[in-house]
This record gives structure tokens, C-alpha cells and sequence, in this order.
């Protein structure tokens, strides 16, 4: 290690992006895109000003 | 050995006005409760039914001692009627003083107590549905689904009136809020509380491999991007505790039996998902009631010692920011291991204390659909996405991701994990899953909409349910653990205490429910039987 990198701040494993399953087409037995197509007719058409007026109080 | 055990499940749902993002919760929830108790179709007919507080005692904590009132948080009081926050046997009747005009005048907390056994109420400006108690886990989760029809005919009925309000199953608002899916089951008492806290620990850290419904963002403002697979792990803080509002433990000490305290202990616990796919909610109570069973059996193996993290909080967030499954966790014994390997330690020390015995129907279920999901989730992930909802909602979300830029930071995948749980079948996108075919069920609607009139015939809940469904205009009031009735004539109110949950069956009341003529005439077989 050069004595740069030695300085830099060590970066903790929690600040890396996530590591995430790959789903290979291959073993989707059914189209995945096909559902979403159907579903894209159902979602909320402002995604933004949903998501933001989305507010709960806490429970238990 | 058997998954049979008293069981209820209670759920806070999550609730906005579609027209007004900004109104009041508490004012929300109450106009849901209000309106089914007054209209819907398993209220009883004759307005919405009152809760029985008597019995509550949300302060007692299971290590012994009792929280001094005055030092509870206030949404530790859950008992007080005035202020929402948030007999040995059947036979033996008590004699209650009738409220007198100004005290049935002031004001209370909505409640409604439904012809299937069950609660509806306000509780911390959420609606609440707690079933009625069961006795096995697949009744568990027909009654649990009744409460998610029950809030759609809430929707339609106030649609009705000119009021949109959408009704949420999930336990997140993405923004720090979190609120719960709770199970309460039914155990020994003789079984140690230490022992509670020891063994189940590193069973509720790893569960969510097999039921979180998953939740986009991670950290509880869900300020860094990404894909977990438990919505409640980042709010647990704490290991063991009696609060469920903040600091959440993996262990809740609330010790509230509502039932024959020296017979039996209610465990409660608070870190499960709201689970709209069937096949996650049998393992996630199956599963527990199995290892509460092992703990009663005395037959605890000694390979279960191998299970436990060395810390169990951390592990609870690092279980859920992993979706590939292979992150392991920290060991007491210095090992690591995965959340899969963890369950499996305590799938295989349940088959080991079980041994060559013969087991229900029930319980053979669960113990292979645990086996058989615990092996899709090494070799296969995806062929589990028809039972195990956070992997069909990360299949979903992944592939909009793909097609909407590639960054999880997006308010449109963000919009689709709440919609998720969106309970109106017109826009529920569980329902279009289902529709397609995607999503294993245990039951079909047929069954969900007769649980939401009709109570479970094996528990207490059957009396309290067949009381309101024949003589809702006669009862006064009616909780877990009574029922409180208004006999015409009578001076006094007549309260039924109901101190056992396996009582007042179908078997023992079923006939004198029905064949009564009159709530005075069911009291008098009632008390001759």
C-alpha cells in the first residue's frame, strides 16, 4: 500500500453497495416483464408525490 | 410434538386519504373502525360492539415486576379506555354495576369486537385488526387474511360516503415510522423466561429469511439505497425489553396473559412482518410454534447451543441487508454461519427431539414446507418466490429497476414497495400476482370471506363471536377474557369471564349458542350445564 492509500480513511464494509441476488432469465419459468407490463397499468401515475405523502405515525 | 397451540395475530395497518395526505391519522382510523363497527357486515348489526378493558395490564413485565404507571412512556398505556394510545370458568358469573347514563355518554376509544371473534380499534393512529385466537397456525393465518377483507368492505363502505381512504398491510412509511404485526402465542408458564430469551433470540434474528416481506432502502430513514428483506430489523435496537413503541427488542417482556395467569404465559412478539402471501405466514407461525414447543418438551439438544450470536442486534440488521443470504454472522463459539444454516440448526434440533414420534397432520406440514423452503433458499432463490414474499417482491422491483435507469434510489420502485401492500384489490399488486397464478395459497377467498364472519370453533373467540352474531343488541361489552352482557330485567349486568382460551368451544357452548331463544335463556343453559 502506498502511504496515500494508507491515509485515506478506511472505509467500513456497510458503505459499500449491497451485493444482490442476479435473477438469470433462465431460470424464470414464467416473464417476469410480461407481469410488470400488467402491473405498470395499476401504478400510481406520480410516483414522487405518493411516495412523499406517504406518511405514518409510529405504532407498536 | 405439535404446531397446535393458542395463537392470535394483530395488525397495525397503515392508513392515508387519498385526497388529503395530510389529514389526521387518528381521525382516519377512527372513521374506518366507526364505520365497519356501525355497517359492516361482521359488526353484529346493532352497533359497533365496546372492548371489555377488564383484564388489561400492558405494564406487567414477564421478569417480574410491574412498570410503575408514572414511569411508562405513554404509549406504554394501553389499558386506559379514556385515553386511545396509543371466572375460573364459563359458569361462574359475575355481577357487573350498569354505567350510568353520563358514563356511556363520554367519550371512547372506536372499537368494534366482530361475529368472527375478533378486534377492530384505533391503536397509535393506526387501524387495528387482532384476530381471534385460533389453535393451530393455518387458522391463524384464514383469520389473519379475514382481516385484510374486513379492511377492504371498510374501504368500499366509506368509498360509499365520498371518503378514499386507502388501507395499508405493511409495518414501514420509508421515513422513519414503523408500526407492527404482532403474534401472541399461547406457552407453559413453567418454561423459564431466560430460556425464552436464550433460544428464541437467534430464531426471530434468522426467521425473516422465510417471511420478511422485504423493503427497499436500508437504515430507518431508508436513507441508503438498496433491497432488504425485513421491513421491522432496522428498528430493533434492543435485545430484551418491555417497550414496543421505541427502543424495540428481538424479545418483548410484555406479560399480559388474559387468561389463567398461573397456567399460562402470552408471548408477544413484536418483530414480524405483515405477510400477505399465505405460505410465509404458515412458516412464520409454524416455525415459532414449533421451537416454543421444543422449549415445553424439555428435550432441548445440546447442538442448539451452537445457534447463538454473539450480537444478536447488529445480526438483525445484517440479516436483513443481505439478499444473497451468504453473509454470516458472528458466533458465541467463535464460528460463523449464515441465517440458512442458523435455521436449519434449529429445524434439525426439533426433528432430533422429536425423534421416531408420530406427529399431526399440521405439524408435518410445517416441517417440510420449513425443510423444503430452507433448501430452495441454498440452491435456488427464485423458485421460492411463490411462498416467500420479500424474494417476489425483489424479483419484481429488480426487474423495474432495470428498466427504469438501473438505480435503486427511484421513487417509482419506491412507489411499488408500498403499493405492495396496498389493500384494494383494484390496485394491490399481490392481488395481480395472485391472479396470475404467482402466489402459493393455503386458502381461496371462498374460505378467507366465511373467517370474517365466522369465528374459530376451538377457542374461546367462538362464544365471544356467537354471542354478538345472535344477541348483538344484549352485549354490553366483550373482550379476550369476557364477555359482558345486558339482560333485559336484569338489575346489573351479567359479565361470562372466559380465563381459559381452549373453552367455550363449539364443542362445549355450540349448542346452547344456538338453540337459545333469548340471551337470558343461553344464561340459564349456560349455568344449568
Amino acid at each position: 500500500m502506498s502511504e496515500q492509500e494508507f491515509l485515506q480513511p478506511r472505509r467500513r464494509t456497510e458503505e459499500q453497495s449491497q451485493e444482490l441476488p442476479q435473477a438469470a432469465a433462465t431460470t424464470q419459468d414464467f416473464n417476469v416483464d410480461d407481469l410488470l407490463d400488467d402491473i405498470d397499468s395499476i401504478l400510481e401515475e406520480n410516483a414522487s408525490s405518493f411516495v412523499q405523502g406517504f406518511v405514518q405515525k409510529g405504532g407498536q | 410434538m405439535t404446531v397446535r397451540r393458542g395463537i392470535g395475530l394483530e395488525t397495525e395497518f397503515g392508513i392515508i386519504d387519498a385526497d388529503d395526505p395530510r389529514a389526521n391519522p387518528i381521525v382516519l382510523s377512527t372513521e374506518v373502525v366507526d364505520t365497519y363497527g356501525g355497517r359492516g357486515s361482521a359488526a353484529g348489526g346493532a352497533g359497533a360492539i365496546r372492548w371489555d378493558y377488564h383484564g388489561e395490564d400492558p405494564l406487567n413485565d414477564a421478569r417480574g415486576y410491574r412498570l410503575d404507571r408514572a414511569s411508562a412512556h405513554p404509549s406504554q398505556l394501553t389499558d386506559d379506555p379514556d385515553t386511545p394510545a396509543p371466572p375460573g370458568d364459563a359458569t361462574e358469573l359475575q355481577s357487573i354495576r350498569r354505567p350510568s347514563d353520563e358514563e356511556l355518554a363520554l367519550p371512547r376509544a372506536s372499537n368494534a369486537v366482530l361475529t368472527n371473534g375478533a378486534r377492530l380499534y384505533v391503536d397509535h393512529a393506526h387501524p387495528e385488526y387482532s384476530s381471534p385466537e385460533v389453535s393451530n397456525p393455518r387458522e391463524a393465518i384464514l383469520w389473519d387474511r379475514a382481516g385484510d377483507m374486513i379492511a377492504v368492505e371498510a374501504m368500499d363502505l366509506l368509498k360509499d360516503s365520498g371518503r378514499n381512504l386507502v388501507i395499508y398491510k405493511n409495518n414501514v412509511d420509508g421515513k422513519g415510522a414503523t408500526y407492527g404485526s404482532h403474534e401472541n402465542y399461547l406457552m407453559d408458564r413453567d418454561v423459564e423466561f431466560s430460556d425464552i430469551v436464550r433460544y428464541l433470540t437467534p430464531f426471530f434474528v434468522t426467521r425473516p429469511i422465510l417471511c420478511g416481506t422485504g423493503r427497499l432502502g436500508l437504515g430507518q430513514q431508508s436513507q441508503k439505497p438498496g433491497f432488504q428483506i425485513s421491513q421491522r430489523a432496522d428498528y430493533v435496537e434492543n435485545d430484551v425489553g418491555l417497550e414496543t413503541t421505541f427502543n424495540r427488542p428481538i424479545i418483548n417482556t410484555r406479560d399480559e396473559p388474559h387468561s389463567e395467569a398461573d397456567l399460562y404465559r402470552r408471548l408477544h412478539v413484536i418483530n414480524g412482518d405483515a405477510n400477505q402471501f399465505d405460505v410465509s405466514n404458515l412458516l412464520k407461525v409454524g416455525t415459532t410454534s414449533l421451537v416454543l414447543w421444543l422449549l415445553e418438551s424439555g428435550r432441548l439438544p445440546l447442538s442448539l447451543d451452537s445457534a447463538m450470536m454473539f450480537e444478536p442486534v447488529r445480526a438483525s440488521w445484517e440479516v436483513s441487508h443481505d439478499p444473497t443470504l451468504t453473509r454470516k454472522v458472528d458466533m458465541q463459539d467463535g464460528s460463523q454461519r449464515t441465517a440458512i444454516e442458523i435455521q436449519q440448526i434449529y429445524l434439525d434440533s426439533i426433528l432430533e427431539a422429536l425423534g421416531d414420534d408420530d406427529v399431526d397432520f399440521d405439524t408435518r406440514e410445517i416441517l417440510d414446507i420449513w425443510q423444503e423452503t430452507l433448501d430452495m433458499l441454498s440452491t435456488d432463490l427464485f423458485a421460492a418466490s411463490g411462498r416467500v414474499e420479500w424474494i417476489a417482491k425483489y424479483q419484481m422491483l429488480d426487474s423495474l429497476r432495470q428498466r427504469t435507469g438501473g438505480s435503486w434510489d427511484n421513487d417509482k420502485l419506491r412507489a411499488f414497495d408500498l403499493q405492495w401492500h396496498d389493500l384494494r384489490p383494484e390496485r394491490s399488486i399481490v392481488n395481480r400476482l395472485d391472479q396470475a397464478g404467482r402466489v402459493e395459497r393455503v386458502f381461496h377467498p371462498e374460505q378467507v370471506m366465511w373467517a370474517t364472519r365466522n369465528a374459530p370453533e376451538s377457542t374461546r373467540a367462538y362464544l365471544r363471536g356467537g354471542l354478538i352474531r345472535r344477541f348483538a343488541e344484549n352485549v354490553m361489552a366483550a373482550g379476550w377474557d369476557g364477555i359482558t352482557l345486558d339482560v333485559p330485567g336484569y338489575d346489573s349486568l351479567v359479565r361470562i369471564p372466559l380465563m381459559h382460551p381452549e373453552r367455550a368451544t363449539r364443542k362445549l357452548v355450540g349448542d346452547m349458542l344456538e338453540q337459545a331463544e333469548s340471551v337470558e335463556d343461553f344464561l340459564v343453559r349456560l349455568t344449568s350445564a
